[in-house]
């Protein structure tokens, strides 16, 4: 008797945990935030304006114009990498893969690599790159595009990169960062472990459920 | 008598063919775990912790057969890095693998450890062999 109502008392527990981390269902929004006053319909109302990610024009790897309007209505992941990156990049890619592969038939979702190599890497490379990596259609793009371009927009996404140290090599991040349909940051991770990539792609299934990021139809 | 003697005759000879063998086996853990470190700090990022490599950008390093018919090569391709088009397991490359500065004990060790791992196997590459392939590199 006395084992039974332990029993029950545990699947009570283990339920109200349960139930509990599924009530969590919203990821944060990162990046400055101000509030702003507006007047709407004679009446004073405070809104917070989250940092968004800013225009940009860049050039994939199919030799098409990537815009901020090309990415209107999608969810996406961007990071920063050159195509003969010896140390980092090999890794965050092979991380990335799975990520590619779970949400590649989904719409409206994105993963954009911005080259901080364009000078190498220029279309036909990340072209032939992308062959390799064995990633083909719309999901994945790798961008090409001034420089200046790409360290400014890095900045906006929180991501440091530098110029070629002494011994000739590009230092920069291997953060993957989670943007939102409203362009805002959802989310970083570091590219180079497997686990925290493993978390992203479950932040991003967390992303898609909430009610201002459903399919638009 | 006699058969106490034989027997401890027996005895020391199988003691003496054990520490042999445990010598050797030693010497052979001793490259492998080092190796082992080496690789997962200058190798690991490219050819993966399986050695499974990057889909057509990085080979794997699970071709025993070519690991095993560059056998001599090996230590230069570590040293000095790899160029051009290769073959491995059946899938054509044409990638650039950087030099390593690695000393002869390291590349040993490593070589050591990537010829026994990812389903490899042979015997244990020392800093002798390892020498005698460097002073022969291209």
């Amino acid at each position: 008797m006395k084992k039974l109502v332990y029993a029950i008392a545990f699947i009570l527990l283990w339920n109200a945990c349960k139930i509990n981390s599924s009530d969590n269902k919203a990821l944060p929004i990162f990046g400055n935030k101000e509030a702003v006053t507006k007047t709407v319909n004679g009446k004073q109302v405070t809104d917070t304006l989250y940092q968004t990610i800013p225009a940009f024009k860049f050039v994939n790897q199919y030799g098409d114009t990537i815009t901020d309007k090309s990415l209107d209505g999608k969810i996406y992941v961007a990071d920063f990498f050159f195509t003969t990156c010896p140390n980092i990049c090999p890794v965050m890619h092979r991380n990335m893969l799975p990520v590619y592969n779970e949400f590649k038939s989904h719409a409206d979702f994105r993963i954009i690599s911005h080259t901080i190599d364009p000078k190498y890497d220029t279309v036909p490379v990340l072209k032939k790159y992308a062959d390799k990596m064995g990633i083909s259609g719309n999901t994945w793009w790798l961008l090409h595009g001034q420089k200046n371009d790409t360290y400014t927009i890095a900045k906006s996404y929180l991501v440091s990169l530098q110029e070629k140290n002494p011994q000739g090599q590009y230092v920069h991040d291997g953060y993957f960062i989670l943007i939102d349909k409203q362009k805002r940051i959802r989310g970083t991770y570091q590219g180079t472990d497997a686990k925290e990539v493993e978390k992203m792609t479950t932040d991003i299934k967390t992303l898609m459920a909430e009610p201002d990021q459903k399919p638009t139809k | 008598m006699k058969i106490k003697l034989i027997g401890i005759i027996c005895i020391v000879l199988i003691a003496l063919v054990i520490s042999c063998q445990s010598d050797e086996q030693v010497e052979f853990n001793r490259y492998f775990s080092a190796g082992s470190a080496v690789y997962q700090e200058h190798c690991q990022n490219c050819h993966g912790a399986k050695g499974e490599g990057l889909q057509g950008l990085i080979p794997s390093l699970t071709d025993s057969a070519y690991l095993k018919s560059n056998k001599y090569q090996l230590a230069c391709f570590v040293k000095n890095g790899l160029k051009g088009q290769i073959k491995i397991s059946g899938r054509q490359f044409e990638g650039e693998m950087p030099p390593n500065d690695l000393s002869p004990v390291e590349i040993a060790q490593v070589l050591t450890y990537v010829t026994n791992s990812f389903g490899n196997r042979s015997a244990t590459i020392t800093t002798e062999l390892a020498n005698a392939d460097l002073a022969k590199c291209n």
